[in-house]
């Protein structure tokens, strides 16, 4: 018995050991993973280690402020840069769980443009930094699809009599109600008005109605080219940088719809009371500088926030023959009919669109 | 049952067999997801199918490449040859090697203090003195009962105020309030059929309460405390909910590594893990088999 | 025992000289003493870091002093304000005043969010008028409904009203698809918005049909198992034991690839011809995928309980049955089926319990008509991050547990539960 109780001991205090030497880096810097977090690394991440010494430990989340709420609010706080969409920086920001980011620290364009001339327009905020402009669309899958009857619009995605086959979707009111109205004939210009009222809520939910049964529903960026992959959908709503990516790195054979496209922007923000606040402000701004904007635009079909990086943007990584420019959601061929998000009415409308929304998906 | 009576009637042969079959089928559903995982953890193919190789034997269908995954991914210079420097690199950034020795340092810790925690206390509640004992009872087994969704968003609120969350301390809290229950169970269980004369007898012979308790009660329970303490190690081990909402990315556990997996890009790396962790509960399944058969033999029950 | 000694006291006296009753009770008193102290700690520590922790929880759900903490002044007016008169002067000086200090402190989304969960769609309106809250000159009351005329609604003040009062019915009300005004108390909530009591029933629908679907393979099995040599049947419990031991994640990570669309099920569907390529089963990621794996997860539970009844039913009854003239069905059913009803009802409580409350299954299997309320309750904690609300849920779930919990107890006792 005391044998087996010594070694019990032996082993807490070998675990114990195991446990207490955990990972210690100089920098945590959380963003959406795949394809999108590696092209963060190949352009933030390994320059700065290598210019400053420092360490970066990557982390990967899924959205959304509650984790940064809750590291706030408890006060460990254990992220130091996160990567967010606008409407939650703007949120977070408001509710006071973010550092403030003194826009004169970021590096000026090459030119000597100061960075808040060379930032796009509404690409600044007071804690926020953009970094990249996406956008979602959706995709199909051209092996399963004949050429000939291949989709050219958004109303084609919702058509299951001329494009049969199941329908990947986001899991969220966000984006997937403006399709629904885009795809009903709503101009791209007027879908915030609609969406506003009553009826065009009605409208947009009985839009969806029709293709409902054909949904396979996602929650993750990684998901949709894996559900294409996998054969479960043919088509799919995504975000523009991992289908470009599973087709030009993992040589899937899909193509992208970009009619309809809805872009938003992603932003660097720094959480309220971050061990290492120094580091991660001189993080963000060597991130967000035109080389590195440019140079990440080469590993992901993501659109730079700065003016000046755009005419930097060259070939993909790993195929010269790709340019990337022709792949950005904000390419003249494919921002034909595109609509922005917009932060403000999510802010608004965010929890009562969820509610309705899981509430038509529950019926 | 063997051996069917000889007034069995025909309709009676034909019910038997069909309900053997009937069972068997229930078997099947109950095992056989487990043991699909085992062949499909080899597949070469980075799909959750049998393809038409395996089902031939074909040698080139079956592969260790995820088991290889296991210890590279997360690694920094996963293309580095086979040495030392591989091998603390893999200890040291490798995303599941990270989650398993965070499983086995919060699970063996939660283990200790659940195991000591409980055994005390179910040493109590067998006594018959005890006041209040069945409220007192069903207080403790509680955590087993509230949905862990519950507990777990308690737990975040409450840890957050006193600086407990996103630590390990907290999450081995929560696994070891978790895992009391059973010990209590398991304990209690073997307590019952405890036979208090020789605790009499112990003490006419001049012994005291605690050489008593060493070595009178304590060989007969120990069974009970460690099959407790199994059960308590295999919660914590198998928990996820406490630790999505408890735990930073720090204390990612083996569960919380294959949540995401499954939530997010489904590899077949899940299915090799899974299989070594079906591994694990087959031994530990043994161990605790062996426990039953010592216990039963001390206490003089013998089976059949 | 001791009102047996008060009759002859005096007369028996312990070794010492103390009366005898009195050292009785003294002997009483340690053992009790002794067998409190050994569960004292464990006690502390459920009680530290599981019970408060979950009081703290439920009192969230109909407390929220967010509105209050941050508009202090506002908060004075609105509760001097009966909801029902146009609103004054008085409070549109405080709602500028409490603005302003929040836009500096940058604690106006949170003001914002409060009332966004009361009334929707009026986040925008409070950020928008905090920007511009500084240049605002009296009279408040005209220049504030100046820069945006949705002030001069009264229901968003009464929604203020609400949301100023710390301890609200809201939550709950809303966690009932309900709805509390100041003016009409509660009312239903809009007919679109209303989920949350589907969701209890669809919750109460799962657990019951997979109670039942355990039962369903649970009764031959155990049977089997009883009535076997012990030999086979402990070789037979490991096939029940095993899964038991098999992490919850393991087993649903196996009905994935089991019954997904390109999965082992459709395959063989596919090949032996029972249905088309391009025809595969949805078996998962719906309210059939969410039953399914449930019920392999439970269905150990159920066994076990069955079994150790079924166990102490001697073979003997139905032998005597069967030779009193009873035909086999007749002897099962009215001899042997009745005395396992205390292994069903313990199994039966357990196994629905249990999956009242299930969370990981529903989230990763579920797709969008296999959810629990469990799963809505994470996600008011995480995405939403309507943590009153989700309080409120968890209390109307809690509550139906415990009471099951309880129901459990009175009947089988919660010392007779059992584990392998």
């Amino acid at each position: 018995m005391s044998g087996l109780t010594k070694k019990l001991i032996a082993i807490a205090g070998a675990s114990v050991f195991v446990g207490s030497t955990a990972v210690a880096a100089d920098l945590t810097v959380v963003s959406w993973g795949g394809a999108y977090t590696k092209s963060q690394v190949e352009a933030y991440h390994k320059p700065w280690m290598a210019k400053t010494g420092k360490t970066i430990v990557s982390e990967d989340y899924g959205g959304g402020i509650a984790e940064i709420k809750a590291q706030v609010e408890s006060g460990n706080v254990t992220w130091d840069v996160v990567d967010v969409e606008l409407s939650d920086a703007i949120r977070a920001c408001d509710e006071g769980l973010l550092e403030p980011i003194d826009h004169s620290t970021l590096p000026p364009a090459p030119d000597g443009t100061p960075a808040t001339e060379d930032f796009l327009p509404g690409t600044l905020h007071d804690c926020a930094v953009a970094n990249i402009v996406w956008s979602s669309v959706y995709a199909y899958d051209s092996s399963k699809v004949r050429n000939w009857n291949a989709p050219k619009t958004m109303a084609d995605f919702f058509d299951t009599k001329a494009f049969p086959g199941k329908r990947g979707m986001r899991k969220s009111p966000k984006v997937t109600m403006e399709f629904a109205l885009i795809a009903d004939g709503v101009p791209t210009s007027e879908v915030y008005d609609v969406l506003g009222t009553e009826e065009g809520i009605a409208r947009a939910f009985a839009k969806l109605d029709t293709i409902k049964e054909d949904v396979v529903w996602w929650e993750a960026g990684a998901q949709p080219p894996q559900l294409l992959a996998d054969g479960e959908v043919v088509f799919s709503t995504a975000w523009n940088g991992r289908v470009f990516n599973a087709k030009n790195a993992e040589g899937q054979p899909f193509e992208m719809v970009w009619d309809g496209q809805i872009y938003d922007l992603d932003l660097f923000v720094i959480p309220k009371g971050s061990k290492n606040k120094e580091a991660a402000l001189d993080f963000v701004a060597f991130s967000t500088a035109t080389e590195q904007l440019a140079a990440q635009a080469s590993w992901i079909s993501y659109g730079p926030a700065r003016a000046s990086s755009e005419a930097r943007i060259g070939t993909f990584h790993s195929d010269s023959s790709i340019k990337m420019a022709d792949h950005m959601p904000t390419a003249a061929a494919n921002f034909k009919n595109a609509l922005q998000n917009d932060f403000e009415f999510w802010a608004d409308n965010a929890d009562q669109l969820n509610e309705r929304f899981n509430a038509w998906l529950a019926k | 049952m063997a051996k069917l009576p000889p007034y069995t009637s025909t309709g009676e042969y034909i019910w038997h067999y069909i309900y053997r079959g009937i069972c068997g089928l229930i078997f099947l559903f109950l095992i056989l997801p487990i043991l699909i995982v085992l062949p499909l953890s080899f597949n070469v193919e980075p799909y959750f199918s049998f393809t038409s190789g395996m089902l031939n034997f074909d040698p080139k269908a079956f592969s260790l490449r995820w088991y290889e995954d296991i210890f590279r991914n997360g690694m920094a210079s996963p293309d580095t040859p086979f040495g030392w420097s591989w091998l603390s690199d893999t200890w040291n950034n490798g995303q599941w090697i990270r989650a398993i020795r965070n499983s086995f340092f919060i699970g063996v810790c939660a283990t200790l203090l659940s195991t000591a925690l409980g055994t005390l206390a179910a040493i109590g509640l067998s006594r018959s003195e005890m006041p209040y004992r069945r409220l007192i009872m069903s207080i403790l087994i509680s955590p087993m009962i509230v949905p862990l969704v519950i507990t777990a968003a308690g737990m975040f609120f409450f840890y957050s105020k006193i600086h407990l969350s996103q630590t390990y301390l907290g999450v081995i809290m929560a696994h070891a309030v978790l895992g009391t229950p059973f010990v209590i169970i398991t304990v209690t269980a073997t307590l019952v059929g405890f036979d208090k004369s020789l605790v009499r007898a112990s003490q006419s012979l001049g012994a005291g309460a605690l050489t008593t308790f060493r070595k009178v009660q304590m060989p007969l329970i120990i069974p009970g405390v460690i099959s407790g303490g199994l059960f308590a190690f295999i919660t914590s081990f198998d928990e996820v909910v406490a630790v999505l909402f408890l735990a930073s990315p720090e204390q990612r556990t083996i569960p919380r590594q294959m949540w995401s997996g499954i939530r997010e890009q489904i590899s077949p790396t899940i299915l090799a893990v899974a299989t070594l962790l079906v591994i694990l509960s087959i031994i530990l399944l043994t161990v605790l088999e062996l426990l039953r058969r010592r216990s039963e033999r001390l206490r003089g029950i013998t089976n059949s | 025992m001791t009102d047996s000694q008060t009759v002859t006291s005096g007369a028996i006296t312990a070794a010492d000289g103390t009366p005898l009753k009195k050292k009785l009770a003294q002997a009483l008193f340690r053992s009790r003493v002794r067998a409190v102290s050994l569960v004292v700690p464990l006690f502390a520590f459920v009680m530290a870091s599981f019970v408060i922790p979950i009081f703290a929880l439920m009192w969230q759900g109909v407390y929220n002093d967010r509105f209050s903490t941050y508009t202090p002044n506002l908060t004075e007016q609105l509760t001097a304000w009966d909801g029902l008169a146009e609103p004054g002067e008085a409070l549109f000086a405080a709602l500028v005043s409490d603005l302003k200090t929040a836009r500096k402190d940058r604690t106006i989304g949170r003001i914002a969010t409060r009332v966004n969960q009361e009334y929707p769609g009026t986040r925008s309106l409070f950020t928008s008028t905090a920007r511009k809250a500084k240049k605002l000159r009296a009279p408040f009351k005209e220049s504030v409904i100046k820069t945006n005329k949705k002030w001069a609604n009264i229901e968003i003040w009464r929604a203020m009203k609400l949301t100023s009062q710390d301890l609200t019915p809201s939550f709950y009300a809303t966690a009932l698809d309900g709805r509390y005004t100041v003016d009409k108390g509660f009312v239903a909530q809009n007919e679109n918005r209303q989920i949350y009591v589907k969701l209890f029933w669809r919750t109460l629908l799962i657990s019951a049909s997979v109670m039942g679907l355990c039962l369903l393979l649970g009764y031959p099995v155990a049977y089997l198992l009883a009535t076997l040599p012990l030999r086979t049947s402990n070789l037979l419990m490991i096939m029940v034991l095993l899964p038991f031991w098999t992490s919850l994640l393991v087993r649903t990570t196996a009905w994935i690839a089991i019954l997904q669309s390109q999965g082992v099920i459709n395959d063989l569907m596919v090949a032996v011809g029972i249905t088309a390529d391009d025809s595969r089963f949805s078996l998962i990621y719906n309210m059939t995928g969410t039953i399914i794996a449930m019920t392999h997860i439970l269905l150990p539970f159920m066994i076990l309980p069955l079994y150790s009844v079924m166990k102490t039913i001697p073979p003997s009854y139905m032998r005597a049955a069967r030779s009193l003239g009873a035909t086999p069905t007749a002897a099962f059913i009215r001899v042997y089926a009745p005395q396992t009803i205390p292994g069903i009802g313990a199994g039966g409580l357990l196994v629905f319990i249990l999956a009242i409350g299930y969370y990981i299954t529903p989230a990763l299997v579920g797709g969008q008509d296999g959810q629990l309320i469990s799963n809505m309750i994470a996600y008011h904690m995480q995405k939403s991050l309507n943590w009153s609300l989700a309080a409120a849920l968890g209390g109307i779930l809690l509550a139906g547990v415990l009471l099951l919990y309880w129901i459990y107890d009175r009947v089988i006792g919660i010392d007779n539960m059992k584990l392998g």
